[in-house]
C-alpha cells in the first residue's frame, strides 16, 4: 500500500511532524562554538531573516528544501549525476524531495522507473558501470529489502569484483527510521544492516544544515553510500550555511559539549537527545552530544575523545538492540576507553520486536524518559 | 512477435565468417573440455562446463560490435568470452579462485566481470544500455542467462523496465533443458522464455541453439532492433547441457545416459562440420587446422593458468573502496603485522 501512498497521507504524516516540531521547536541542533565551527544560530534565532547579522549564505530551510537544494546543485555541477527512482520525476517523489527536478534538468536525468526496487538498485549499478552518477530513491526503508540482493550482491562489490575498474558511484537515498505514524514497513532502521555490508557507507543527516551537505557530500563520492534521511524530521527548519564555512563533512561531530557524559546518536535521534541534555542541565548534569553522522565508517576517534573526556556513555538509536549499531559504538568505546569508562556503555534503542503501528511508536522509539533512565543508570553505576 | 525483429538475412555471413565460426567452436570445445582435466588434475579447483552450448554462444557473441556494445555473462560464458576476445588466462582466473570476477579488465574487454549471482546482472544491462540511449552511442547490451535464471525475479523486472524504458537490450536466453538437477519443464511454466516477451510487449526469436548460424542471425536481428531505437528483445537459444552443472556435480543422480543422448540432439560442432564440407566451404586439412590451432592455444592457456600465482593479499583490501576507510586501512595494516610479520 506504501507505494501508493496518497497525498492524504503525506499531509497526516506531515501534521504528525509538525506535532513533534512544535514540541522540539526550542532544542534544535546547537552549534558548539568552540569546536572550530561556524556558529550557526538555533531555528527560532531571527538571524536567518536578517541575513546581513549571520552571513548572506544562512538561510532557514526544512531538511527537505535542504536535501532538494542539494540534489539539484548536485544535478547542476555533475552532468554525470541523474535521479531515479519511485515517483521522483512528475510528483516531486512522496516527500517531495525530488520536487521540480525534473522541470529543470528533464527526463533524462531525473525519472520514474516502474515500481520495483531491485530493478532501481541493479539499473544503477549498470548506469555506474556506464559511467554515470546514480542517485537513487528507495520511496520507504521498509522497501529496501526487495532490493538488498542488488544493493549487497552488486552496489556494494563491484568495485571489489571489477578490481576497482568499474566503481559504484552510487547514492542511495533512503527516507528512514520511524516517527510519522506510517503503514507498516515505512518506519525501519536499516543502519547495522548497511553497515555491515563491505563496500558500502552510510551517512545520516540530523539536520538541515547537515542534510545539505553531507548529501552533496556523498553525492561527489566515487563509492557507493546509503544516504538515510530522517523522515520525522524533512519538515523542521533549521538554519542553513551553504558556504559551509568552516564545515566537515567527514566524522561525527559535538553538537553540545559537556563534561559528565556522553550521548551517542544519529539522525532524528540527535534532536532528541539535545531535548534530554537541556533538561538534565537543569539537574545539574552536563551532556555532550555527539552526532555519530556516519555510521559506516564510524569516526571511532571521535568517540574515543568525546568519552575520555566524559567517562560515561549512552548509545541511542531506533533501531532494535539486538546486533544493533550500538552494539558496535560500544564496543569501540570499550577498545578506547576502557581504562577510564566509569560505567559499562548504555545502550537505549528500539525494542527487539517489529517496528509497531502508530499508536504504540512512541513506545517504541527511546524516548525522553527512557533515555534520561539510561543516563541515570550510567551516572548511578558503582563497581563491585 | 518474430516478424517484429528485422529480417534474419540480416546478418550477412559469408564463407569466412563460417568457417570462423566453426573455428571458434572448435577452440572454445577444446578448452571446455580440457578445463574438466586441469580441475581433475588439481589446476583448477572447480569449473562449470558449457559443452553443448558451443554454438549458442559462439554464435550470439560472433555478430556483436565490440566497439560499442557490452557483454553482461554469468559464470557460464567461456565461449562468449572467447569469441569477444577476452584474454582467457585471465578469465580462466576465475576458476583458479584466483580473483572472483576474473583478472580481465572489464572495462577494455567490454565484459562485465563474471557474475556468479544467477541473473544478478541481468538488471545492470538495462541499466547501461539506457546509458547508451542517452549517451546515443548505438550501443547494445547483451545480457546471457538460463533457463534457471528465469524463474528470478529480477529478470521480469529487467524485461519490464527495457520495454518501458525502450533500453537497447538483447535478453539471450541459453536454455539448456537443466537448472542443476531440476529440468526446464519445472522450471519455466509454459515452457518457453520468450513467450514471456510477448506479455511485455517485445518481440523474441525462439532459435535452434546448435545451430550456430541461426543464432547468429537471430542475435543480429536483435541487435539491429535495439540499434533501431526500439528497445530491448529476447532470443531463446534452444540446446542442451550436454555435460554437468560443474565439475561438482553429478549427472547421474538425476539424468539416465540414455536419457542424455536422446535429449541432446545433434552435436553442434559436428553440425557445423557437415553443413560446412556439403556446401564446400571446408575440407578436412581445414578441419584438422583448427583442431591443431586449438589444441595450440589450449596449451598456452594451460602455461598461464599455471604461472599464475595467488595476488597478494593486501588486494582483499585494496578494491573494496576507492576510497578506503580508516577501519578497513587498519584492518590491513593489522593483517600485514600479524600475517607477514613485517
Amino acid at each position: 500500500m506504501s507505494e501508493h501512498t496518497t497525498l492524504s497521507d503525506l499531509e497526516a504524516a506531515r501534521n504528525n511532524t509538525r506535532d513533534a516540531a512544535a514540541q522540539l521547536e526550542s532544542v534544535e541542533t546547537i552549534e558548539s562554538a568552540s569546536d572550530g565551527q561556524r556558529q550557526i544560530p538555533a531555528a527560532d534565532a531571527p538571524a536567518t531573516e536578517e541575513p546581513a547579522d549571520a552571513g548572506p549564505a544562512i538561510e532557514t530551510l526544512s531538511m527537505q528544501q535542504a536535501l532538494n537544494r542539494a540534489l539539484s546543485e548536485t544535478l547542476e555541477a555533475d552532468p554525470k549525476a541523474m535521479v531515479l527512482g519511485e515517483d521522483v520525476g512528475q510528483l516531486g517523489g512522496v516527500f517531495r524531495i525530488t520536487d521540480g527536478l525534473q522541470r529543470k534538468y528533464g527526463e533524462n536525468r531525473v525519472f520514474d522507473t516502474p515500481l520495483a526496487e531491485s530493478g532501481i538498485l541493479g539499473m544503477s549499478v549498470g548506469l555506474a558501470m556506464a559511467g554515470y552518477h546514480p542517485i537513487p530513491e528507495v520511496q520507504f526503508d521498509g522497501f529496501a529489502y526487495p532490493a538488498v540482493n542488488q544493493i549487497i550482491c552488486q552496489v556494494g562489490r563491484m568495485n571489489y569484483r571489477s578490481r576497482g575498474k568499474l566503481p559504484m558511484p552510487i547514492t542511495l537515498r533512503v527516507p528512514s527510521f520511524g516517527g510519522i505514524r506510517a503503514p507498516e514497513h515505512h518506519g525501519e532502521s536499516l543502519e547495522a544492516l548497511f553497515a555491515h555490508v563491505p563496500g558500502l557507507k552510510v551517512v545520516s543527516p540530523s539536520s538541515p544544515h547537515e542534510a545539505y551537505h553531507l548529501l552533496k557530500f556523498a553525492a561527489g563520492r566515487p563509492d557507493p553510500v546509503v544516504f538515510m534521511e530522517p523522515k520525522s524530521r524533512y519538515w523542521q527548519k533549521g538554519p542553513v550555511d551553504t558556504a559551509g564555512t568552516g564545515y566537515s563533512p567527514e566524522g561525527a561531530r559535538v553538537v553540545r559539549e559537556g563534561r559528565h557524559l556522553t550521548l551517542v546518536a544519529w539522525g532524528a535521534m540527535v534532536a532528541r537527545c539535545v531535548q534530554v541534555a537541556e533538561l538534565a542541565a537543569e539537574d545539574g548534569i552536563d551532556i555532550e552530544v555527539l552526532d555519530l553522522r556516519w555510521l559506516k565508517p564510524i569516526d571511532a576517534e571521535a568517540l574515543a575523545a568525546s568519552v575520555t573526556k566524559t567517562r560515561r556513555a549512552v548509545v541511542v538509536h531506533e533501531a532494535p538492540l539486538t546486533s544493533g549499531l550500538g552494539a558496535e559504538v560500544a564496543a569501540l568505546i570499550t577498545q578506547h576507553c576502557f581504562a577510564t569508562l566509569k560505567a559499562p556503555v548504555e545502550r537505549v534503542t528500539g525494542f527487539d520486536v517489529p517496528y509497531p503501528s502508530g499508536d504504540l511508536e512512541d513506545e517504541y522509539i527511546p524516548n525522553i524518559d527512557r533515555i534520561l533512565f539510561g543516563i541515570q543508570r550510567v551516572l548511578e553505576y558503582r563497581r563491585g | 512477435m518474430a516478424d517484429e525483429l528485422p529480417g534474419l538475412d540480416h546478418a550477412v555471413l559469408n564463407d569466412d565468417d563460417q568457417r570462423q565460426l566453426y573455428r571458434l567452436m572448435v577452440a572454445v570445445r577444446h578448452l571446455d573440455e580440457s578445463a574438466i582435466r586441469w580441475q581433475r588434475q588439481g589446476l583448477i579447483p572447480g569449473y562449470a562446463p558449457e559443452l553443448g552450448q558451443e554454438a549458442a554462444q559462439v554464435g550470439s557473441a560472433y555478430v556483436l560490435d565490440m566497439s560499442r556494445d557490452f557483454v553482461f555473462p554469468t559464470y557460464r560464458e567461456m565461449g562468449v568470452a572467447r569469441t569477444v576476445g577476452v584474454d582467457m588466462v585471465e578469465y580462466m582466473a576465475t576458476h583458479k579462485a584466483t580473483w572472483h570476477g576474473g583478472l580481465y579488465d572489464p572495462v577494455a574487454s567490454r565484459f562485465a566481470p563474471i557474475q556468479a549471482v544467477v541473473a544478478g546482472s541481468v538488471l545492470h544491462a538495462v541499466g547501461w544500455a539506457h546509458a547508451q540511449t542517452m549517451d546515443g552511442t548505438g550501443g547494445a547490451a547483451i545480457t546471457y542467462f538460463g533457463d534457471g535464471a528465469s524463474s528470478q525475479g529480477d529478470v521480469h523486472e529487467a524485461m519490464n523496465f527495457a520495454a518501458v524504458m525502450k533500453a537497447p537490450v538483447v535478453f539471450f536466453i541459453q536454455n539448456n533443458g537443466w537448472a542443476i538437477s531440476v529440468p526446464t519443464e519445472r522450471q519455466v511454466a509454459g515452457g518457453s522464455v520468450a513467450a514471456r516477451a510477448a506479455g511485455y510487449g517485445i518481440p523474441s526469436l525462439q532459435v535452434d541453439g546448435n545451430d550456430v548460424v541461426a543464432v547468429a542471425k537471430a542475435t543480429a536481428a536483435a541487435l539491429a532492433h535495439a540499434r533501431s531505437g526500439k528497445g530491448p528483445s529476447v532470443v531463446e537459444a534452444m540446446t542442451y547441457r550436454r555435460g554437468p552443472h560443474s565439475t561438482s556435480d553429478d549427472p547421474g543422480r538425476y539424468r539416465t545416459l540414455e536419457a542424455e543422448r536422446a535429449d541432446a540432439g545433434e552435436d553442434p560442432i559436428q553440425r557445423m562440420r557437415a553443413h560446412l564440407t556439403a556446401e564446400g566451404l571446408a575440407d578436412e586439412a581445414f578441419f584438422g587446422e583448427a583442431l591443431a590451432d586449438a589444441k595450440a592455444e589450449e596449451e598456452r592457456i594451460r602455461e598461464g593458468i599455471i604461472n599464475l600465482g595467488s595476488r597478494p593479499g593486501t588486494e582483499m583490501f585494496d578494491f573494496v573502496y576507492q576510497e578506503p576507510t580508516t577501519a578497513l586501512k587498519a584492518q590491513a595494516r593489522a593483517w600485514r603485522e600479524e600475517s607477514e610479520h613485517v
